[in-house]
């Protein structure tokens, strides 16, 4: 009973090891003419993934459905972009990402979080 | 037969090229179509409507935003539901036109209704129609149309989903509370928060968890919505916290209830309450921190509110009030007393005073006369001014300052990488510790171990707070680079935030930085038996045509005095030496000592004239016929603030260095007026950066201020480049730091406010640390081996809601910052507020 109560301790703490740093993220959605529309509700942004080429514009258009005011912000690290998402809009972001590499998106807080991949 | 050449981005190849010739070519009245992939441009001949063009190629995916339909920016912010769309109309004169339109916007799939008012030239459309189609349809039946986005509209609608949403917080605070609340006491009081088996209180907990468990799937929902959303995603946030943390002390507490008899008799305890009381507890921490946020976009919305919404624009011969958005560029707009200037614009008649202290944070109202530009959002004190439309929209220098600001707001100092660092990792890292901790409780803590196991983890999980930790940065920014706004000083990264923290020297260009950069008339000498303003006004006289600079200072302070310049004939100007001309039939000359002398000029007034060189100031020497009557001194004066903006940099410490192109002597001569002690003088423009760089070099964290346009490789290369403007011409984008007001305090003033800034993110970063490395591990049991402590998940609860308002309210704090007080006060700018 000890031993199967620690094992399934070790064995969940391994599991979230692999399950939130280990396993491959969210499907990524390829910008398809430059643009994707990334909802942004309930604590993500779906898709959460995004992949574009370097040097060719790109068009987010987020629509914020979740009020919490963790919501409120976009924030593109290493990008300098950032944007406001009023509640219940669909807003534009527009940029061209020059080096290739993954960039990160979250909220300002850090719990919404997305990846730009760039090629 | 018309020719139209549309920008194109993103076309690569010759596939691209095809498809935008498919696109192009099935837009009415497209003829032939070249598609020029090297200067990504496509022109296309024939009768086509160049909005139409415009249209298909956005739709293509080939479009440039300069190529999109004028109706285009509107449609960013298309509302996710229905709702009424508000049109403006041009071109509409009379009621068949009325109806014409009306038929056009019914036709449009989705429409329920549209109604035109010819009044104000709008029509309302309620449907599920899009803008861009309504558009097209009016556009086809000969007349146009844009969207009215009505900006107070949208935040009132905006405000009011916040407002519902706080509301919302507040009753699910209260639903979690009221069922908690109860529960706790009954348990304080002594009742049995135990399960006995067989007996009328297993049937008494059973109800009590099926109303906590409503209580978990009403007010708690979003949190286990948020959680499993996230978790599909492979990624953990606040909510997962929750989740698992109330989760697990209802499904304990369940099991206790249902099968007492797999729980050791002693651990047959419940924790119902915890699961209520937290999720009312974190309900009302999140209530609070939409409140306290509220505040700290405060600067944004007073930017936001400065947006006229209507300009009487003068058109066809009447005046008509119209929504701002509608004025074009050309516009003839009337401002009346009391009013706001709607868009950029330069006065063509009449004359007022203008508070432009919104933008520029300076107090004194500015004197507008034609020729002179006036900025969108600023007040017009005085009389009715007419201006003509320069900039509109997007373009105002208001709206620019506005993205900038926004913009800002969401970049961090790097200061704040860490906490981005540690907050990634930082919710399975917690998820982990507290499965640890289940496992230490279960091997080595006292009995029994299956409770002490799910208050443990329980609390572990719910202590940790990742926001307060996230918070911290972007919070303070928000707030300091509104702060900075307010006193007219556009910060454009937060990284300046953080560097203009730790200068310790500033570089201050001359002209135009410390002087005012056009010269002005600092003295009037008149010789025996000549009044001070007849010298001047034969100075005027003979000045009255010439564009010069020392021209237009002597003309300047003749208007000023009231003095009308005299009519002259034979008007000579003599390059690099001065001017002459003929006034009621004597010679008079207006120039430089030497020349004068050449002309063999009796001098006079000579040992004044030299006074005024000492002091930086150009002597002009006016004769009348063959004798000197009077000098003018004309100098770039000092700006009337700038000796002391200048002493409380060096009260901050600071090393004050001015740098200029001028000749020694002048220089210093500036320098001392100005109360600088270092002068780089006869530096060539190209020159100035090297100055900075050999600073650098030498070890100083060096702030260049100059004027954005001649000083930008200087800028460039300091540590934090100072752009300063006067007024609202200055270019924003220039430099790291915006000074729209001109005065050098704008130096001292972001210099205090970043270090407040910095200051007050140092606080929140350390609370936040502090905070959840101590209350993780007292959580996890860490104290009860020595005082026998364990804490209580509610209270878990209450410290994780409390920690991130307080990290809010603390960054709220730097809106009472007052960076004039702060110099006063100390010289380290501090945190007090």
């Amino acid at each position: 009973m000890i031993w199967l109560i620690n094992l399934s301790g070790l064995a969940l703490m391994a599991l979230i090891v692999w399950w939130f740093w280990l396993a491959g993220a969210g499907k990524a959605r390829r910008a398809t003419h430059g643009a994707v529309d990334i909802i942004v509700d309930d604590g993500v942004y779906e898709p959460a993934v995004i992949e574009s080429n370097a040097g060719e514009p790109l068009t987010l258009r987020f629509e914020r459905r979740d009020a919490s005011p963790c919501a409120e912000q976009v924030v593109f690290h290493g990008l300098d972009v950032s944007e406001y998402l009023p509640v219940g809009e669909t807003t534009t972001v527009t940029l061209t990402p020059e080096q290739p590499g993954t960039y990160r998106f979250t909220c300002q807080m850090n719990m919404y979080q997305g990846k730009l991949i760039v090629h | 037969m018309r020719t139209h050449h549309l920008p194109i981005q993103g076309a690569t190849c010759q596939g691209c090229a095809s498809k935008i010739r498919t696109a192009l070519s099935a837009v009415p009245g497209a003829g032939e179509i070249q598609v020029d992939l090297a200067d990504q441009e496509v022109t296309v001949h024939g009768d086509a409507d160049h909005a139409a063009l415009a249209h298909a190629l956005a739709e293509s995916g080939y479009g440039t935003e300069a190529a999109a339909p004028p109706e285009a920016p509107a449609s960013d912010k298309e509302p996710v539901g229905g709702g009424d769309i508000q049109l403006a109309i041009t071109g509409a004169t009379c009621a068949s036109c009325v109806r014409t339109i009306e038929t056009a916007l019914g036709g449009v799939a989705g429409v329920r209704d549209a109604s035109m008012n010819l009044a104000d030239h709008s029509a309302r459309v309620s449907g599920q129609a899009a803008p861009r189609d309504l558009i097209r349809a009016v556009q086809s039946a000969g007349y146009g149309a844009s969207v009215i986005d009505d900006p107070r509209r949208a935040d009132q609608e905006r405000e009011e989903r916040e407002q519902a949403h706080y509301r919302q917080l507040l009753r699910h605070t209260g639903y979690g509370l009221g069922v908690g609340a109860p529960l706790m006491l009954w348990g304080l009081l002594g009742g049995s928060m135990t399960v006995q088996s067989g007996t009328w209180s297993q049937a008494a907990w059973l109800a009590v968890g099926l109303i906590t468990l409503a209580v978990l799937a009403a007010p708690g929902r979003p949190f286990f919505v948020g959680a499993w959303k996230a978790l599909r995603h492979h990624n953990a946030n606040m909510d997962t916290l929750i989740a698992l943390g109330t989760g697990t002390a209802w499904l304990y507490s369940m099991v206790v209830v249902l099968a007492p008899a797999l729980v050791p008799e002693a651990a047959r305890h419940v924790y119902f309450e915890a699961s209520a009381m937290i999720i009312g507890l974190i309900s009302l921490g999140l209530a609070l921190e939409v409140r306290a946020r509220g505040k700290t976009s405060a600067a944004v919305k007073r930017l936001l509110d400065l947006r006229a919404k209507t300009a009487r624009v003068l058109r066809d011969g009447g005046e008509q009030d119209i929504p701002v958005e509608q004025v074009v560029a050309g516009d003839r707009v009337r401002v009346r007393p009391g009013e706001k200037i709607a868009v950029d614009g330069e006065v063509e008649e009449g004359s007022s005073r203008l508070d432009e202290s919104m933008l520029t944070g300076e107090p004194m109202p500015v004197a507008k006369g034609p020729g002179d530009s006036v900025a969108a959002g600023t007040l017009n004190e005085g009389g009715t001014l007419v201006y003509r439309a320069t900039r509109v929209g997007a373009d105002t220098a208001l709206a620019r300052i506005i993205e900038l600001v926004k913009k800002a707001q969401g970049t961090k100092p790097p200061i704040g990488r860490l906490a981005d660092q540690v907050s990634a990792v930082f919710v399975p890292t917690i998820m982990l510790i507290a499965v640890a901790a289940a496992l230490l409780w279960f091997n080595l803590g006292p009995q029994p171990p299956f409770s002490h196991m799910m208050v443990a983890a329980t609390t572990v999980l719910i202590i940790a707070c990742p926001c307060a930790l996230g918070l911290a940065t972007p919070m303070s920014v928000m707030v300091g680079v509104g702060k900075a706004a307010e006193y007219g000083i556009l910060i454009r990264q937060g990284e300046a935030l953080q560097t203009a923290a730790d200068l310790d020297t500033v570089v201050l260009d001359k002209t135009g930085t410390i002087t005012e950069g056009r010269p002005a008339l600092t003295r009037v000498l008149a010789a025996d038996g000549e009044t001070e303003d007849q010298v001047l006004t034969l100075a005027a006289s003979l000045e009255a045509g010439s564009e010069h600079p020392l021209a237009q200072a002597i003309m300047a302070a003749a208007e000023e005095r009231g003095l009308a310049p005299r009519s002259v004939s034979d008007f000579q100007a003599l390059n690099g030496k001065g001017v002459s001309a003929l006034v009621d039939g004597a010679t008079v000359r207006l120039g430089n000592r030497r020349w004068l002398e050449q002309e063999g000029v009796a001098l006079a007034l000579e040992d004044q004239a030299a006074d005024l060189s000492k002091d930086a100031a150009t002597p002009l020497f006016l004769a009348r016929d063959d004798r000197v009557i009077g000098v003018l001194g004309v100098a770039d004066r000092i700006k009337e603030d700038a000796a002391e903006a200048i002493r409380r940099l060096r009260e901050r410490g600071l090393r004050v260095i001015m740098i200029t192109g001028d000749i020694q002597a002048s220089a210093d001569a500036i320098a001392r007026q100005a109360g600088v002690d270092e002068v780089l003088a006869e530096v060539l423009p190209e020159d100035k950066a090297r100055e900075v760089k050999r600073l650098q070099q030498d070890g100083a964290k060096v702030a260049m201020v100059g004027d954005g346009i001649n000083d930008a490789p200087a800028l460039a290369q300091a540590d934090v480049g100072f752009a300063i403007g006067t007024g609202t011409d200055v270019a924003i984008e220039s430099a790291a730091i915006t000074l729209m007001s001109g005065s050098l305090h704008g130096v001292a003033d972001a210099m205090a406010i970043s270090r407040a800034t910095l200051g007050n993110i140092k606080q929140n970063l350390f609370g936040a640390f502090v905070y959840n490395s101590l209350g993780v591990p007292v959580a996890a049991g860490l104290l009860y081996p020595f005082t026998g402590w364990l804490l209580s998940p509610v209270i878990a609860g209450a410290a994780m809601s409390l920690s991130s308002v307080t990290v809010v309210s603390n960054a709220n704090r730097l809106r009472f910052f007052k960076p004039n007080k702060a110099d006063r006060r100390t010289a380290d700018g501090g945190n007090e507020s």
